[in-house]
């Protein structure tokens, strides 16, 4: 019987990471995702999980020890957020590269500087093209069911990529909510053992990992990882489903809310899809038909899905919690090229809100979708909400 | 590593799946000049084969114990030069790799 507890999205994340039992933890805390480390050190000082934790002295050795770790052929995860994650940076590439099927919750922090600990997603799109599958989370029980479903999915061997699971930094590695926990045995059934292909621990059968790649195959080597991504695009609607079979809860590449007749519609990632939700609940009590877009994936980025679900809208209206300095913000731009092949080219704007942790209000959320009714949206303009103008 | 033709066939990730493949990665790929031997010239003194720093000159003993130069390696040959600058009779010239492409 799933169990029912009042936990934090750390701690929920903290018990994926004890029912999957990974054979090595390196990892190194930073705000906001130290406590999943500091639970999950308290399940292995308890012996309640078999892993090896490795305290490291930085992000870069947590990762590389991760990587380390995994091409020997250990389960292994690691956690980081924003500055560690750009800490981390060479050897995230590094382990995509590898193709080492590395799990990572990443607690979303803005980047510095200016300096600041609170969420919003630059961390999240900075290693947006690192070769890493990205989930993102709602909430903690959707970060708690993504870790798992990452686990799953990250250590086919088709797939081979390492998964990031993110979600709001204090939002919800913070707050309270309530979260159902699996049994122990059916998540370890669910995930299985992992038999990696090429384990450095195999010395009857020795092999290289990570050797000088020149221009003779690195090329061939990216385009097994963008197979490897392809892959998992594939594999996704699969473990989706083997993971509603034990939980009951569904997943897709997108939530889709209200979207059955919706004409406005807004795009939104992780936690501000709930205030989001409540805001589109509001317009339909008003008769306007109102919708809210979700994605659970963000690498491999479903485009195909973005297409079927705004070709023909009147319009759609992006939210992006961090910049793009120069560019447009990185959602709306996947966003408005997946439409570049819509037969029916519904109108859209691109709205920036809550960097470094900056409150989001209904009443923010309240504008895009009165702009897109007024029929003032422009393609070329950002926008931000929640900014002192 | 061993040759391969395509992405589809080769190791994931970059892995040496077998050991003692050395032999078989061509670091000659990395040549932009390559030795050309003018055999008329060439005086079989060996000295190009003593001095390539990559073993990549050819060269055999004869049955009269004398031994010939016989041409260059290049699989292995990186087109440093070295062997027509020692070369005492100037038998050897560096092209361009442009000269062979196909």
């Amino acid at each position: 019987m799933p169990t029912k507890l009042a936990i934090t999205g750390a701690a929920a994340v903290a018990h994926a990471m004890r029912q999957i039992n990974p054979d090595v933890v390196a990892a190194y805390p930073i705000t906001p995702q130290t406590p999943i480390v500091e639970y999950f050190a308290q399940f292995v000082a308890d012996g309640v999980v078999d892993t090896v934790m490795v305290p490291v002295e930085s992000e870069h050795s947590a990762m590389s020890a991760v990587v380390g770790s995994a091409a020997a052929g250990a389960r292994t995860m690691t956690a980081t957020a924003a500055n560690g994650l750009a800490l981390m940076f060479e050897i995230v590439y590094i382990a995509a590269s590898m193709r080492l099927p590395i799990v990572m919750p990443i607690v979303n922090r803005a980047l510095s500087g200016p300096i600041n600990i609170h969420g919003d997603h630059s961390d999240a799109y900075a290693v947006r093209d690192a070769g890493w599958i990205q989930l993102m989370s709602e909430n903690s029980q959707e970060a708690y069911d993504l870790t798992i479903i990452a686990t799953k999915l990250a250590e086919r061997e088709e797939v081979l990529t390492p998964a990031m699971v993110n979600l709001d930094g204090f939002i919800t590695s913070h707050g309270v909510e309530g979260v159902e926990i699996l049994d122990d045995e059916v998540v370890k059934d669910f995930v299985g053992q992992w038999e990696p292909k090429y384990p450095l621990l195999d010395v009857d059968n020795p092999i290289t990992h990570g050797p000088l790649d020149l221009f003779d195959y690195y090329f061939e080597h990216h385009r097994q990882q963008q197979e490897g991504l392809k892959n998992a695009y594939k594999a996704l609607p699969e473990v989706f489903a083997e993971y509603e079979k034990i939980s009951g809860r569904k997943y897709d590449f997108l939530d889709l809310y209200k979207m059955e007749d919706a004409e406005y519609v807004m795009v939104v990632m992780n936690s501000a899809a709930s205030t989001a939700k409540y805001v589109v609940d509001e317009l339909r009590e008003k008769g306007i038909k109102a919708g809210l877009i979700k994605p659970w994936v963000f690498t491999p980025f479903p485009k195909k899905e973005f297409l079927e679900a705004l070709d023909g809208r009147k319009a759609v209206v992006v939210l992006d919690r961090a910049m793009s300095f120069g560019k447009e913000a990185p959602l709306y731009s996947l966003v408005k090229s997946a439409l570049y092949e819509a037969k029916e080219r519904p109108m859209i704007g691109s709205y920036v809100y809550g960097l470094g942790g900056r409150d989001v209000t209904p009443a923010m959320l309240h504008i895009p979708f009165e702009e897109a009714m007024k029929g003032e949206l422009d393609p070329n303009e950002e926008r931000y909400l929640g900014l002192k103008e | 590593m061993p040759k391969y033709d395509s992405w589809k066939e080769m190791p994931i990730a970059g892995v040496i799946d077998k050991p003692a493949t050395a032999r078989e990665y061509n670091t000659g790929t990395w040549r932009i000049m390559r030795p050309i031997v003018d055999k008329d010239a060439c005086i079989n003194c060996m000295q190009c084969w003593l001095y390539c720093p990559d073993m990549a000159i050819d060269g055999i003993v004869k049955e009269d114990g004398k031994t010939e130069m016989v041409g260059f390696n290049y699989d292995y040959c990186k087109g440093c030069g070295t062997c027509a600058k020692v070369c005492p009779v100037n038998a050897i010239t560096m092209k361009p790799e442009t000269e062979f492409l196909k």
